[in-house]
């Protein structure tokens, strides 16, 4: 056990944990944040997409410890319903989500390659999307939704907070 | 689409849900429960914050309405991203005459009181239909007599209208909340007549599904996201043989993870025999699962690992292919109508074992209480189903029970089978605390139950002049009843395998046609999987049906007409795909084009797949759909449930399936067992029959026929036909 201290959404969040516990569980369970899934457990599925440094990574694979002194931000930091990020409103426009439990990491996803691309192409968004499955297949409002964000936001590039 | 979204719902989503139907509110009477004629109408305690004047008041099981003006709609179909978070209380709202952003929404907690609860057999729509409007008819035509009474004013005069009655000659207004002790009060009346579909305000549109601003902030809760005080996690070791002995199990390793509790010998029960396994508990996750990987189990595999493979069982069933089959129904004379056929066709398709897969793997939390109650906390499939089995297991009274349903990370049918759930339940009963078991993506892919790989041997014939005279699809495999419930009806075809293929669902007029069911028992644990066998069987028969077509030197689409020329709903779905799909147009070279059509769970469903060759295999281009699912309630949502069905179905006929070997399943987690990713969706769009015919599923139908429609497509591009999946896509020849 070691005591690690992590700063996600802005908040900082000391802990005792197995300093190996992959960075998902210290999030849940620890943190208490459920909107980040678990999903695999080895970075296939994206379900557990969070940004750490700006970068999206997979929580499940990450080792508490390596994320100690980082910036993270899960989905709870994009934004909330009475607040809502770019992404997340074109997302609602769409009506992407079915089940939605992909839903948050697509959107961590999502919003890392508009920060890096604010105009994706298809290709580009294959590219930055493929990481995370939908076992329900809402790959084409996904797609969808990325170019409507991207064109709402008029090329003023979308900040997450 | 508007994003104007459903506040209350969304409030209630985001903060109130597990409260509320951890409460089970519905179920607190305080107050005017019996009624003259035995219903219904009784006061409830619906929220804990509630201030103490206010009332709330359960009109019918399905309304609950509260004096300060809050309407509660029940949805009693867990919602796992079918969208009957919306379709059920629409369905009511509609006649209630109210409009979605007035209602709270709740999930039903498994009482009687609403009837069946199951979320399957694409059936929510299709049972509530009448009923659902029924109720909300009801409730209105109390608040219009409870107005007409207080107002002394003549019934006809008042009308609904957004949660208020009307009183037409003044213009006078009374609130739901304002009427509703009174409405309280009055005999629940029977057969009001519901709308025509003309008057629709609420049901045909597209409106906003009211959770998906909670699914788009991370704020829903699913089953995965669950936390009990004092609750315990388990993460479980079971035999990768699956039906193996627990022979010895060594724990000192296990026990030394910091945070593990105890080691205990665990059960899976099924619903026809229990499974030996081995948990690990502790006070998190993490540490749970660490100590199940220190752990050392000796297994008895007895001769699993010899007799269980899906190699012998797919042997066995090419050689009962040679046997006469019972049938769903049989016309004319197959056997003698080949036997003068010009032209013989005869062809064995393969379809594989699947996993569900689910994006949240099983979970599920159980708390078996000193006072001899139970109380769950899972994403299951039915609510009353969870009650029914877990007290049985217990063997206490199901009154004993409380089930909470969050939403559902998708289930695909996994869900309906509790086995995770008495799981927890066992485990909390030993632990005498909450527990709260998780599967890895591992236990998920390895344990099973899986969709039964099965064979679709087929037989036709084709006459001198180009007409299709025989047709025989066998279809051959494992029995869900016959091994889940035991009760296969012997010398008769299992009761739910015709579904799609049954002269009934796919009316060919061809002169002779033989659809047929042999039962090949297996070990490998089975159930229902998304549209259940017409997800097999789709495979084969409309890719047989394509292989006639073209001996007989006819098109696919034509072929079909032709046969379909006095089945007016078929014949409108084919006609409006070869429109939408521009189907008559000429092909570029390495084109190819293919068309399926099945109906299933109560609706038609045909699509027209596009591709085109790229390197050693082919490229999905563009799918062109046409549903015919009736009268229905929210267009958008076909189009999802549609896309979905589309996506689930290439994934089934591209990627590895499941496959067992040497004592295990072969593939482990999503690098093997491989589903479809962004990079590989093609085009998708979809069309809806307008019409005013009963309601028909809309979360399977989009499924059966895409793996044929696909393979006759490549048939078309490459002149390869597939009779086995999977296959690679990118690997054709
Ligand atoms: S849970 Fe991390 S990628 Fe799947
Ligand atoms: S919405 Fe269900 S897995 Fe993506």
């Amino acid at each position: 056990m070691a005591a690690i201290t992590l700063t996600i959404n802005g908040k900082s969040h000391e802990m005792d944990v197995d300093p190996r516990m992959p960075l998902l569980w210290a999030i849940r369970d620890v943190a208490g944040l459920k909107g980040t899934k678990f999903g695999c457990g080895i970075s296939q599925c994206g379900a557990c997409t969070v940004h750490i440094d700006g970068k999206p990574s997979r929580s499940c694979s990450y080792p508490v410890q390596a994320a100690a002194g980082k910036k993270i931000t899960t989905i709870e930091g994009i934004g909330s319903e009475d607040n809502l990020h770019a992404v997340q409103k074109a997302w609602i426009e769409e009506q992407v989500p079915q089940c939605g439990y992909c839903q948050s990491g697509q959107i961590m996803s999502a919003v890392a390659l508009l920060e890096s691309k604010p105009k994706p192409t298809d290709e580009d968004i294959d590219n930055a999307m493929s990481g995370n499955i939908c076992r329900c297949g809402t790959y084409q409002r996904v797609r969808k939704a990325i170019h409507s964000a991207a064109a709402n936001k008029k090329g003023n590039g979308i900040t997450g907070k | 689409m508007a994003s104007q979204v459903n506040k209350r719902a969304e409030n209630a989503t985001r903060r109130d849900f597990m409260k509320i139907a951890g409460l089970s509110g519905v179920g607190l009477m305080l107050g005017f429960t019996t009624k003259a004629n035995g219903a219904v109408a009784s006061v409830v305690n619906i929220s804990e914050q509630a201030p103490a004047a206010v009332l709330s008041f359960e009109l019918l099981p399905f309304v609950v309405i509260d004096n300060a003006g809050g309407i509660t709609l029940i949805n009693h179909r867990p919602d796992m991203g079918q969208a009957t978070w919306q379709a059920v209380p629409m369905m009511i709202a509609e006649e209630l005459e109210v409009s979605l952003d007035q209602i709270k929404i709740q999930q039903s907690d498994g009482l009687r009181k609403y009837g069946g609860q199951l979320s399957g057999g694409s059936s929510t729509v299709r049972t509530g239909w009448g009923r659902l409007r029924q109720a909300g008819a009801a409730a209105r035509e109390m608040f219009v007599q409870a107005a007409a009474t207080r107002w002394n004013a003549n019934k006809a005069d008042c009308y609904a209208k957004e949660g208020k009655i009307y009183h037409k000659p003044t213009g006078k207004s009374l609130t739901y909340g304002e009427l509703v002790e009174d409405a309280s009060k009055l005999v629940v009346p029977k057969d009001i007549p519901l709308k025509a579909k003309k008057d629709f305000k609420v049901l045909g549109k597209s409106l906003p599904r009211p959770e998906v601003p909670s699914k788009v902030t991370g704020q829903a809760q699913f089953g995965m996201d669950v936390e009990v005080p004092g609750m315990l996690f388990a993460s479980i070791e079971r035999c990768p043989a699956i039906h193996g002995k627990v022979v010895s199990i060594d724990d000192t390793n296990a026990k030394k993870v910091a945070g593990v509790k105890m080691v205990v010998k665990a059960e899976r029960p099924l619903p026809y025999k229990t499974l030996e396994s081995v948990a690990v508990l502790a006070d998190n996750y993490w540490a749970a699962l660490q100590g199940r990987k220190a752990l050392k189990i000796q297994w008895d595999n007895g001769n699993y690992p010899a007799e269980m493979t899906t190699d012998k069982y797919f042997a066995q069933l090419r050689e009962a292919a040679k046997k006469e089959a019972p049938s769903y129904s049989n016309i004319g004379n197959v056997s003698e109508a080949i036997g003068k056929a010009a032209k013989k066709l005869e062809a064995q398709y393969e379809t594989p074992f699947l996993a569900h897969a689910p994006m949240e793997p099983e979970v599920a939390v159980a708390h078996v209480k000193e006072d001899g109650t139970c109380e769950i906390w899972a994403p299951v499939q039915g609510p009353d189903g969870a009650i029914e089995q877990v007290s049985q297991y217990l063997g206490i009274a199901p009154e004993k029970m409380k089930v909470n349903v969050p939403f559902l990370g998708g289930a695909f049918g996994r869900k309906a089978y509790l086995d995770f759930v008495l799981e927890a339940v066992n485990l909390s009963k030993q632990a005498k605390a909450p527990v709260k078991v998780v599967w890895t993506r591992e236990d998920d892919i390895q344990q099973g139950p899986y969709r039964p790989g099965m064979l679709s041997a087929m037989r036709g014939g084709v006459d001198a002049n180009g007409n299709i005279v025989a047709f025989e699809h066998t279809l051959i495999g494992e029995s869900i009843s016959g091994q889940v419930f035991k009760s296969f009806p012997e010398g008769k075809p299992d009761p739910w395998a015709g579904e799609g293929i049954s002269h009934e669902e796919s009316p060919y007029a061809f002169p002779n046609a033989k659809v047929g069911f042999t039962r090949v028992t297996t070990d490998i644990p089975i159930v229902w999987w998304r549209s259940v066998y017409a997800s097999n069987s789709g495979f084969g028969h409309e890719s047989f049906v394509d292989e006639l077509a073209h001996a007989a030197g006819k098109d696919p689409l034509a072929v079909r007409m032709e046969l379909m020329k006095d089945q007016p709903r078929f014949l409108n779905v084919l006609k409006t795909l070869g429109e939408k799909s521009n189907w008559n147009q000429k092909l570029p070279a390495g084109m190819g084009k293919g068309i399926a059509i099945t109906k299933s769970f109560g609706s038609i469903c045909g699509h027209v797949v596009y591709v085109k060759k790229e390197g050693t295999g082919v490229k999905i281009d563009r799918v062109v759909s046409v549903i015919d699912c009736g009268m229905y309630v929210n267009p958008d949502n076909i189009r999802a449930q549609t896309e979905g069905n589309i996506v689930m179905g290439i994934s089934a006929a591209t990627k590895p399936g499941i496959t067992f070997a040497d004592g295990k399943v072969q593939q482990s987690n999503f690098h093997q067992y491989r589903v479809l990713r962004m990079n590989e969706m093609p085009k998708v769009e979809i069309h809806i029959i307008e019409n005013e015919e009963a309601p028909g599923g809309v979360g399977e139908p989009g499924l059966p026929p895409v793996a044929a429609a696909l393979c006759n497509a490549i048939f078309s591009a490459t002149g390869q036909r597939i009779r086995k999946l999977p296959f690679d896509l990118s690997k054709l020849s």
